[in-house]
C-alpha cells in the first residue's frame, strides 16, 4: 500500500482511542483514514496489559487487552483504515502537516484535513516526585517493568517494592507474583487507593501482598542496583515522621505515581493546554482550539478504564471525519478554468462552485492573436458547450468577458474543468 | 609481554582526557585508564557545566592562573574537538543593597586575575535582561567570557581524538599501586593486570589522593570529597536562558540558576562535605537548600517541572598555596614531586578544574619538557575530531536527507529527546565504545527528557544487546552490577 501525501484523517496513536477514531472516522464517511504507530503494532499499551478487566463497559465480556485491541485492529482493518506502523511523528504543524520518521518507511511528511491525537500518556516518574537517594539501576516506571516482563520477555527484578497504588502497580504486583517474584510491600502516601478497588482485591488481597497508607520512600540505596530502600510514614502534609523508619532489602523499586497526558505534539501544533489536566481543551466532538486538530483518550485527560478511552476516540474521529469532509467538498467544489484555443489566460484560473448556485460569476480572458471578423469565446466541459458569446472582433490589447450564470450551475457542477476557447464563427 | 606505553594517564574525567587528548599530540604511546565502565564517571559527570570566567579564585593562586588561562583556550578546543560551547556570559547577581560590595571585591579580583570583559551593572539593567529575576535585584557582575558546555561531549571528543592519534583507552580497569625501580615508577599495577610506562599521570580526581600516597607522595594530602546537588527543569516550561550566580560566600559560589547547552535550566549545587567518595546521593535537605537558594535569585520556580535531580562530588584537596603570602589550603596541586621520578602529580581540581583543563593538560607539557622530555610532534597529528550527526539537533529538511541515507536514523528511540536508533549504534562502535546505557544517555542525551527513560530503556537494552553480541541479562546501567534484567519469565523458551 502506498502512502498518500494527503489523507483525509490522521490519527496519531494506536491504542483504544486512536482506534475507535480510525472505526468512527471510516464509518462517518471520511474516505482516507491513516493511523501512524510508534510501535511495530497496533494497541498501544494495550498489547502490554495481558491481564483482564477490558470490555465489560462496551462488550459486555471481561477481556484482556489485546483481544480488546484485537476487535478494534480487525474492524478498521475491514473499513479500509491504512496505518504506517514502527513510525514516530516528530511534528504536527497548525496547518496539519506531518512529519514523521521511521526505518522502514523513512521520513515522511503527510498532509491531514483532520487530525485526531491520541498518544495516550506517560508516567510520572522518580524525579518529579523527588525521591533522594542514589541513582542505580533498578528503579522503574511500572509500566516500563510491564513491558520488559509482557513484551520482552524478562523479570527486572527478583524482590520488589512499589510505590504508589495506581491500577499499573497493583496489576504488577500480582503479575510479578505470578512469575514467582516477591513483593514485599505496596505503598500509597494518599489516606487512599488511587487505582479501583478490584485491583486492590484480586491483585494484592488474594496474594497477600501488604499494603500501606500514608507511606512512601524516604531514600534508595545501592550504588549500582537497588539494594534497599528505607521508607517511612508520613502526615496529613506529607512530611516524614520521625521514629517510623523502616529499611526495605529489596532489588527492584516500581514506581506507579500517576499518568500525565502525553501532550509535546499537541503544543507544537499550537494546541492550548489546560493546566488542571495536563491535556487540551476540547468541545463536545472533541476539537481542540486548533481547528481541524481533535484529541481523545488519555492525551486529554487520564481516564480509569479503557472502554471510556473507546467511546472519546469515538467522538473525536467523528469530529475529525466531519470536518474533514467539509474540507474535502470545498476543495473539490473548486473547479480549475483552462486557457484554450486562441486564449493567453483566464481570470479567475478556478472558481468555486457553490458562488455560481448564487451569483453570476464574470471570466475576463485576452485572446493570443487577433481575429478582425465574428468570433465566439465559448466555455465548455471538454465535450459539452456550456456558455457561448459572439463577438465583432477580438484583439490581444483588448479584454473579453464571458459570464456564467447561475443557470449554467448545473452544467458547471458536473464539470472536473471547463476551457475557454475562441474561434472564428 | 607486557604493554609498555610512556605516558599513562590515571582517570577518564575532563582533565585526565584532555591530559591524554594533548600528549597524543607527541610522539609517544598513551594509555589512560578509568576504573569505570564509561569514562566521565566521577566530578565530570555531574557539575554545573559552566566554563568559568575566573574571577571567582583567590588571587595569585594556582587555581586563578589555570581557570583565566584556560577559559581562554576553550574556542579553539570546541572548534577542534567539535562540541557545543557557547561564550554567553554569566551575571554574579546581588539582592539588596548589602550584597553590592561584595561585587566590587569580585571586580577587583576580575581585575587582579586578568580576567577580560567583566562589568558592572545596574539592578534595573539586570532585571531587563533577565524578566524571571527577583524584583530586589540590586545589580550584578557581567563577566563576557562565562561559558557553557556538555561536559560529557567535551571529555569524549577529547578521549576519541586521542585515540585516533594512538593513545589507547581501557576503561574498568582500576589502579591498584606502582610497579617502582628504586625511586622510579615504572609502571602500574591495576586489576587487569600490570602495565609498564615512562611516566604516569595521576588525574584521579577523588581518588587523587590514594594515588600520590601509593607513590610516597604528600601523605599529608587528603581529599574531601564536597557533594553538590541539583535540579534539572523540562525545558518545555521554564527557560532562564542566562547563567546566574549569587554572591559567593565562604562554602564557595553558591547556588545557581543556570541553562545548559541542551536547553534545560539546573539549579544548584549547595556543599556538602561528606566522607564517602562514592555517595552521590540525594537527600531531602539538600534538595530543600537548593531550592531555597534557587528561588532567592527566581522566585517564579515550580517543582512540577522539574525532571531529574542530581548530585556530583567535587574532590576539595588541602593543599596550600605555594604562592608566598597567599594564605589559602585548598589550591591545585600540578607538580612533578621530587620524591618519585616518572610521575606527573595532580590533586585538588575541584571547580574550576572543567573551565582549566586545557591549560592544566598545557601545564603538564610543560613540565615535563621542564624535566627533560624532548616532546616531538607528531607529523600526522589530526587535532581535528568531527562530531557525530544529532537528529534533535537538526531540521526536518537534513533530517529527511540523513535518514534517505541512513534509514537507522528514522527509527526514534527516545521520544522526548528525539533519540535515533543510528545514532545510538555510532555510539556502540564509536573510537570510545560506550557499552552502557548511561554512556548511551551522556553520549546521546537520550533519556534525559521528561520522561527519564521510561519508554527508551527496554529499546536501549535490546540495541545494545545486539550490537555487542550478548544476552540483554548482560547489559548494564552503569557496569557490572548494574544489571537491568534477571532472567527470563516463565517458559519464553517454550
Amino acid at each position: 500500500m502506498s502512502l498518500k501525501n494527503t489523507y483525509d484523517v490522521v490519527i496519531i496513536g494506536s491504542g483504544p482511542g486512536g482506534l475507535a477514531a480510525a472505526v468512527e472516522a471510516k464509518k462517518e464517511g471520511a474516505q482516507d483514514v491513516l493511523v501512524i504507530e510508534r510501535d511495530a503494532e497496533l494497541g498501544g499499551i494495550l498489547l502490554q496489559c495481558i491481564h483482564n478487566g477490558f470490555g465489560l463497559e462496551i462488550f459486555k465480556e471481561d477481556l484482556p487487552g489485546p483481544s480488546y485491541a484485537q476487535r478494534y485492529i480487525d474492524e478498521s482493518l475491514t473499513l479500509g483504515v491504512e496505518t504506517l506502523l514502527d513510525t514516530i511523528v516528530l511534528e504536527v504543524t497548525p496547518g496539519r502537516k506531518i512529519f514523521a520518521s521511521s526505518k522502514q518507511h523513512g521520513f515522511v511528511e503527510i498532509d491531514a484535513r483532520a487530525i485526531v491525537l491520541a498518544m495516550g500518556c506517560r508516567e510520572r516518574t522518580r524525579a518529579m516526585i523527588q525521591i533522594p537517594g542514589m541513582r542505580p539501576a533498578g528503579v522503574y516506571t511500572a509500566g516500563t517493568a510491564q513491558r520488559f516482563v509482557n513484551i520482552e520477555g524478562y523479570m527486572p527484578g527478583k524482590k520488589y517494592v512499589i510505590l504508589g497504588s495506581g491500577d499499573i502497580g497493583l496489576i504488577m504486583a500480582r503479575r510479578l507474583t505470578f512469575e514467582g517474584a516477591k513483593v514485599e510491600r505496596v505503598l500509597e502516601i494518599l489516606p487512599y487507593l488511587s487505582g479501583l478497588t478490584r485491583n486492590y482485591v484480586q491483585c494484592l488481597q488474594d496474594f497477600d501482598i501488604p499494603l500501606m497508607f500514608e507511606h512512601t520512600v524516604k531514600f534508595i540505596h545501592g550504588k549500582d542496583r537497588v539494594e534497599a530502600v528505607e521508607i517511612a510514614a508520613v502526615d496529613k502534609n506529607w512530611k516524614f515522621i520521625p521514629g517510623t523508619e523502616e529499611v526495605i532489602p529489596c532489588d527492584t523499586l516500581l514506581l506507579s505515581v500517576g499518568l500525565i497526558p502525553e501532550n509535546e505534539l499537541s503544543r507544537q501544533a499550537g494546541v492550548e493546554l489546560d493546566p488542571i489536566t495536563g491535556g487540551p481543551f476540547v468541545d463536545e466532538s472533541r476539537q481542540t482550539n486548533v481547528p481541524g486538530i481533535f484529541a481523545a483518550g488519555n492525551v486529554v485527560h487520564v481516564y480509569d478504564l479503557a472502554d471510556w478511552v473507546t467511546m472519546a476516540g469515538y467522538e473525536a474521529g467523528k469530529g475529525a471525519a466531519k470536518y474533514a469532509m467539509a474540507l474535502r467538498a470545498s476543495e473539490t467544489a473548486h473547479i480549475p478554468i483552462i486557457a484554450g484555443k486562441n486564449v493567453h489566460h483566464v481570470v479567475p484560473q478556478s472558481i468555486n462552485v457553490r458562488s455560481l448556485e448564487e451569483e453570476e460569476i464574470e471570466l475576463q480572458l485576452r485572446v493570443l492573436k487577433p481575429i478582425e471578423d465574428r468570433t465566439y469565446v465559448e466555455v465548455h466541459d471538454g465535450e459539452n458547450q456550456i456558455a457561448r458569446r459572439l463577438m465583432r472582433y477580438v484583439r490581444p490589447g483588448e479584454m473579453n468577458t464571458i459570464t456564467l450564470k447561475p443557470s449554467h450551475f448545473a452544467d458547471v457542477e458536473k464539470a472536473s474543468s471547463i476551457t475557454v476557447d475562441v474561434y472564428p464563427r | 609481554m607486557q604493554e609498555k606505553y610512556d605516558f599513562i594517564v590515571i582517570g577518564g574525567g575532563v582533565v585526565g582526557c584532555i591530559i591524554a587528548r594533548t600528549l597524543s599530540r607527541f610522539e609517544g604511546s598513551v594509555l589512560l585508564i578509568d576504573k569505570e565502565a564509561d569514562l566521565c564517571m566521577g566530578t565530570t559527570a555531574a557539575n554545573t557545566a559552566i566554563v568559568h570566567a575566573g574571577y571567582d579564585p583567590l588571587p595569585n593562586t594556582l587555581k586563578a592562573r589555570m581557570n583565566v588561562k584556560g577559559n581562554a583556550m576553550w574556542d579553539q578546543l570546541a572548534g577542534e574537538l567539535d562540541f557545543a560551547f557557547e561564550r554567553r556570559g554569566d551575571f554574579v547577581v546581588a539582592v539588596g543593597e548589602d550584597e553590592l560590595p561584595a561585587l566590587d571585591v569580585l571586580m577587583v579580583q576580575a581585575k587582579k586575575n586578568g580576567v577580560p570583559g567583566c562589568l558592572l551593572l545596574s539592578g534595573p539593567e539586570v532585571r531587563r535582561r533577565e524578566k524571571n529575576i527577583t524584583p530586589e535585584t540590586s545589580g550584578a557582575l557581567w563577566a563576557s567570557t562565562g561559558g557553557i558546555c556538555d561536559p560529557f561531549a567535551v571529555t569524549v571528543a577529547a578521549a576519541e581524538n586521542a585515540v585516533m592519534n594512538g593513545a589507547v583507552v581501557k576503561l574498568n580497569t582500576e589502579f591498584k599501586d606502582f610497579i617502582m625501580d628504586g625511586d622510579r615508577i615504572i609502571g602500574i599495577k591495576t586489576n587487569k593486570g600490570d602495565f609498564l610506562s615512562r611516566w604516569v599521570i595521576n588525574s584521579a580526581g577523588l581518588f587523587s589522593d590514594f594515588v600520590m600516597h601509593q607513590a610516597g607522595v604528600r601523605p599529608e594530602f587528603k581529599i574531601k570529597p564536597r557533594k553538590g546537588e541539583y535540579f534539572v527543569f523540562d525545558r518545555a516550561d521554564v527557560q532562564i536562558d542566562n547563567v546566574l550566580f549569587p554572591v559567593p560566600s565562604d562554602k564557595g559560589k553558591g547556588i545557581l540558576v543556570t541553562t545548559t547547552v541542551h536547553g534545560n535550566t539546573i539549579l544548584g549545587p549547595n556543599a556538602e562535605i561528606i566522607d564517602d567518595k562514592e555517595n552521590t546521593s540525594t537527600t531531602t535537605s539538600g534538595m530543600d537548600e537548593i531550592w531555597d537558594g534557587a528561588q532567592k535569585l527566581i522566585p517564579s520556580l515550580s517543582k512540577k517541572h522539574v525532571i531529574a535531580t542530581f548530585a556530583g562530588l567535587r574532590p576539595m584537596g588541602n593543599a596550600p598555596c605555594k604562592t608566598p603570602g597567599v594564605n589559602y589550603n585548598a589550591d591545585y596541586i600540578i607538580e612533578i614531586p621530587e620524591e618519585v621520578r616518572g610521575f606527573v602529580n595532580l590533586g585538588g581540581i575541584e571547580s574550576p578544574g572543567l573551565a582549566s583543563s586545557p591549560a592544566i593538560a598545557q601545564e603538564v607539557v610543560d613540565l615535563l619538557i621542564d624535566a627533560g622530555e624532548e616532546l616531538k610532534v607528531k607529523k600526522d597529528w589530526d587535532p581535528i575530531r568531527p562530531s557525530r550527526p544529532r537528529f534533535r539537533e537538526m531540521s526536518q529538511k537534513d533530517r529527511k536527507l540523513l535518514v534517505d541515507m541512513d534509514p537507522r536514523y528514522g527509527r526514534i528511540i527516545c521520544r522526548c529527546e528525539d533519540v535515533t536508533e543510528g545514532e545510538i549504534i555510532a555510539e556502540i562502535h564509536a573510537p570510545v565504545p560506550a557499552t552502557t546505557y548511561d554512556a548511551i544517555k551522556r553520549r546521546t542525551w537520550l533519556g534525559t527528557g521528561r520522561c527519564q527513560g521510561g519508554f527508551d530503556t527496554p529499546r536501549v537494552v535490546e540495541i545494545l544487546a545486539r550490537e555487542l553480541g550478548v544476552s540483554p541479562l548482560e547489559i548494564t546501567k552503569l557496569g557490572e552490577g548494574s544489571e537491568f534484567l534477571f532472567r527470563p519469565t516463565k517458559n519464553v523458551e517454550g
